[in-house]
């Protein structure tokens, strides 16, 4: 079962801002296709996970400075900009 | 469609720059909405060195276009979506640096599911692309745009990623050749990310050859992707008898199985051909959807509204900010993934879907290890049906069912190739060839002897 809490809850934690509506619809998708996942609990806890196919460890280069992007490029798609930084919203109310 | 030779053929008669005007003006033109931007100046610019002798190289001259998840540098790069309606990346993919350097012709963006999330490009913020064959159905997805301006003349060439059949479900309902290579030949510098561990960038052409050739430029070593296996490829046809494996989960409806059967008619005549489970397949689908949201989940964390994207006129506090920006930005299938990844990787969830789904790759590479070890290469339908109606799936369950057949390769990581077989009910039919890791040789030689033959079966 998936509530209408857990459905804001995912979606904040996404930072997501949801409509009613919208939250409605999620809940009875995400209710859905959970089920459909549960399948996986047919498969035992003993196997190891695969979290990357290739069988490469510790990938170094040399540790050589390179070109990197200037300010202007770095900027350049930023909307909001003040005195070659980028500007960002407050962290805290008031 | 326009192979290599044929597209000389134009070039002869008249000149690369009259061919690619004609080209451009066939895009302006055409119904299917395959291009998100057309690169008009700077296609025609090549032409013109082209004709002047100045561009060299093996792709010197070709028209190629970019799915635009793609970054090219100058060139705006949307994902399809409205939070990168206008991007302009300030440094060329891998791939595209490639291309570059062996004088393609890059024509322009193709139109894809939003953030490469969908089987039919119907989340495309620039609206869906059109089946060439049939303009009230599909033309796959997410490299729909990719397929469909190959299968309609719009392009010579195209590139494609695949994340879990995004390159075989549009070569499939268009027609066309597609692979997904191996995970790791083909650098991901520059792909724009949706789920790093499955997708790759691949080829899709009109024959073998071109697809080949078009492998070989971008396949091979780059530093800046530390997932790259720093391979080589080159092809080299081989026609040997080989042992194929026919995937018993692997299935489709009637119409496609019926060309299916036809196929392995053919294959028969000239190959050993057997049956083969992969027990483990009945967990892939989960499996994929659950590492794919999660991976989402996390990189789509990027998008603020702060760096580059969407952004709203006035900055107000963070949270705030931030979940407006996403809100209007993000389409509903990129959201819905975002929040069930973000379901999966929470607290008291991580052990019950992520790391679950982790398991079940594991055994679905020991089943291919093992099919592998009896087989050269396997076989199945591509995709479970003809291409559909624009809009009759819409369900999300049910459309992420059409990627049963595609998923399991992204998951072990191997590759496989879309091979078109010809027409049931006047819309295109494909068979996947699957191989082991790094084989592409073998699979692309297969293919071309299917292509070959194709009119006698």
């Amino acid at each position: 079962m998936v509530s209408i809490e857990d459905v804001y809850h995912i979606a904040n934690l996404a930072k997501i801002e949801i409509t009613e509506e919208e939250a409605e619809k999620f809940r009875v998708e995400f209710e859905k296709i959970l089920e459909y996942f549960n399948i996986l609990d047919e498969v035992s806890e003993e196997i190891e996970p695969t979290f990357q196919v290739l069988p490469l460890k510790n990938v170094f280069r040399d540790d050589k400075p390179g070109k990197c992007l200037s300010q202007e490029e770095a900027l350049m798609n930023a909307r909001h900009r003040e005195n070659g930084y980028f500007k960002g919203p407050r962290i805290f109310e008031g | 469609m326009i192979t290599i030779k044929d597209w000389f053929e134009r070039v002869e008669e008249s000149s690369c720059y009259d061919a690619v005007s004609e080209l451009i003006e066939k895009i302006e033109r055409s119904k299917i909405n395959a291009y998100i931007t057309v690169c008009k100046d700077l296609a025609l610019k090549k032409a013109e060195e082209f004709d002047k002798g100045k561009l060299k190289g093996k792709l010197a001259g070709v028209p190629v276009a970019v799915k635009d998840n793609i970054t090219t540098k100058g060139i705006r790069t949307t994902c399809a979506s409205k939070m990168l309606y206008n991007y302009i990346p300030v440094f060329d993919a891998h791939v595209v640096e490639r291309l570059k350097q062996e004088g393609a012709i890059i024509i322009g963006k193709t139109n894809m599911d939003e953030f490469a999330m969908g089987t039919t490009t119907e989340t495309s913020y620039f609206g869906v692309v059109r089946n060439p064959y049939d303009l009230n159905r599909v033309a796959g997805g997410s490299s729909g745009g990719s397929g469909a301006a190959i299968a309609a003349e719009e392009t010579v060439l195209a590139l494609g990623s695949d994340t879990g059949g995004s390159i075989r479900c549009p070569a499939s309902f268009c027609g066309v050749f597609g692979l997904k290579p191996t995970y790791g030949l083909v650098s991901r510098y520059g792909l724009i990310p949706y789920a790093n561990s499955l997708e790759q960038i691949g080829p899709m052409a009109s024959c073998i050859e071109d697809l080949a050739l078009l492998l070989e430029v971008i396949a091979g070593k780059d530093d800046r992707d530390s997932t790259n296996a720093g391979k080589e490829f080159r092809f080299n046809p081989k026609f040997r008898k080989l042992k194929i494996g026919v995937v018993k989960e692997m299935n489709a409806n009637e119409d496609v199985m019926q060309r299916f059967y036809e196929v392995l008619e053919f294959l028969k005549k000239r190959h050993e051909i057997a049956e083969v489970s992969l027990p483990s397949l009945k967990y892939a689908l989960a499996s994929y959807y659950i590492i794919a949201m999660s991976e989402a989940s996390s990189n789509l964390a990027r998008y603020d509204g702060v760096r580059y994207g969407y952004a709203l006129d006035h900055l107000t506090t963070w949270t705030k900010y931030f979940a407006k920006v996403r809100a209007e930005g993000f389409g509903e299938e990129v959201k819905r993934r975002i929040m069930l990844g973000s379901y999966a990787l929470s607290a008291g969830y991580y052990g019950k879907y992520y790391l679950k789904a982790l398991r079940v790759r594991t055994l679905v590479i020991e089943d291919f290890k093992r099919a592998f070890e009896k087989f050269d290469v396997l076989i199945s339908p591509t995709m479970p049906s003809l291409p559909f109606k624009i809009g009759e799936l819409a369900d999300p369950l049910t459309m992420y069912k059409m990627d049963v057949n595609t998923v399991p390769i992204n998951l072990a990581g191997v590759p496989a190739l879309n091979v078109p077989v010809g027409f049931v009910k006047g819309l295109p039919v494909g068979v996947q060839l699957i191989g082991n890791y790094f084989d592409e040789n073998t699979l692309l030689s297969l293919g071309l002897e299917i292509e070959k033959n194709l009119n006698s079966f």
